[in-house]
């Protein structure tokens, strides 16, 4: 989706504000607890990675923009626990006392598995899928696409030529997965040098390298 | 966001809808609140840049695990006992005389938590991700790197679930110093990209 979320080029944000490494890593409670729960829902297998990513960038713009991340994420978790049918916004206003989940999903995450359960991670990479249509060398160009949904395909990329400089195999396709199917297939290093992005206003000689998919990607003709 | 948002707004609205969440989720049999506990200790205690700083010092020092490291970054992370979320596909970039790697998402928040810890809350904001892509010179020279017209400047926009660090370069009069007081030198930023390694004279200021 078109998204303030996808936010590449954009002008008008302002200067970065630093932190010291040693400042706080959470900056209030409910960040913490907020972390944890994105966390711990995880094994539940309630919904996936791209499912909760794509929850987060559907937030109301407007609130996106003024928000902090993790109010970013606790809005993207509301929304997708809501769609799955989990959590119900009467539950949530506490018009409703919680409902039992009729929605089949793994079992909780236990205290004594979290070292071992984030120290495993996840699999992306899968033995099948679609043939890779690229190799390492070819020039390339990304898609002019616009889908409403989930992409990680960002706009400043679209229509521009690249070059594929690694091929990662194949991978579960994030835009796909976001809903519902997994359509594996390759996932590219693509470098898109800083003129070929920005024109006049990039830097001769500067190279942006963006991961994309083989459904991102288009031949030159 | 657009303004970073470090300190958190009033304990409002935000802070009651996590607790509501919180409660609604243990009462389901989703969540053990135990759970949340430990993954706050573990990310706020254990995971953070002092594991990278580790790996770099080692690729410093060592450059069989250098060769490793830029040929297979999740299994030589792993030899020194660092994996899991957020860094199943791990490449390290390396810096050099001619090459400035810096790392972004422009898309959400895409962090390595192995080598990393959690991201600072720049690295999420708006300044940061709509802005390193397109003037990645400007925005380095802010946190006070200033890179030179003849060094390339390579950006990398973590669009899927791979995870980029950044070797810095070993800072000039280190020879002979032990892996554990050059990974003092190794700074979070340095491993984002963003500032180089720090050098003999301001670890402190780390």
């Amino acid at each position: 989706m078109d998204g303030v979320h996808d936010m590449g080029g954009m002008h008008g944000m302002g200067p970065v504000e630093m932190e010291n490494e040693n400042d706080p890593k959470f900056h209030a409670d409910w960040e913490k607890r907020v972390f944890a729960i994105n966390n711990a829902i995880g094994p539940t297998k309630l919904r996936n990675i791209d499912e909760s990513r794509h929850a987060r960038e559907r937030m109301k713009p407007s609130e996106y923009m003024s928000s902090s991340y993790y109010q970013i994420w606790l809005d993207g978790l509301v929304r997708i626990l809501t769609e799955k049918g989990v959590i119900s916004e009467g539950e949530m206003n506490g018009t409703l006392s919680a409902q039992p989940v009729t929605v089949s999903h793994k079992p909780l995450l236990p205290p004594e598995a979290v070292d071992i359960v984030m120290s495993k991670g996840a699999t992306y990479t899968r033995d099948k899928g679609k043939t890779a249509t690229f190799k390492v060398g070819e020039t390339v160009r990304g898609r002019n696409i616009h889908p409403a949904g989930h992409t990680r395909l960002p706009r400043y990329a679209r229509g521009k030529v690249g070059e594929i400089m690694e091929d990662y195999g194949l991978h579960v396709f994030a835009d796909a997965s976001a809903h519902g199917s997994e359509s594996s297939q390759h996932l590219y290093n693509v470098r898109f040098s800083s003129v070929e992005l920005w024109g006049d206003d990039g830097t001769d000689g500067d190279f942006i390298y963006i991961d994309l998919w083989d459904d991102h990607l288009e031949a030159l003709s | 966001m657009g303004h970073n948002h470090k300190h958190s707004e009033p304990l409002s609205d935000t802070a009651l809808r996590a607790k509501t969440l919180e409660s609604l989720l243990v009462e389901k049999g989703l969540v053990d609140p135990a759970t949340l506990d430990a993954l706050v200790d573990r990310y706020e205690n254990k995971v953070g840049p002092r594991n990278g700083a580790a790996v770099i010092a080692r690729a410093w020092c060592d450059p069989d695990y250098k060769a490793r490291l830029l040929a297979d970054a999740s299994a030589a992370i792993a030899e020194l006992g660092y994996s899991g979320a957020q860094g199943e596909e791990l490449l390290a970039k390396e810096n050099s005389d001619s090459i400035h790697n810096v790392v972004v998402c422009t898309l959400c928040s895409c962090y390595p938590w192995p080598v990393l810890g959690l991201p600072p809350v720049w690295y999420k904001s708006a300044p940061y991700r709509s802005r390193v892509v397109r003037e990645p010179r400007k925005v380095l020279q802010e946190f006070g790197t200033d890179i030179a017209s003849d060094v390339e400047v390579r950006v990398w926009d973590s669009t899927a679930e791979t995870r980029y660090l950044v070797i810095p370069q070993r800072p000039k009069g280190t020879e002979g110093m032990s892996e554990d007081a050059l990974a003092d030198l190794v700074s979070r930023d340095s491993m984002i990209g963003v500032t180089r390694a720090l050098d003999v004279s301001d670890a402190g200021a780390r």
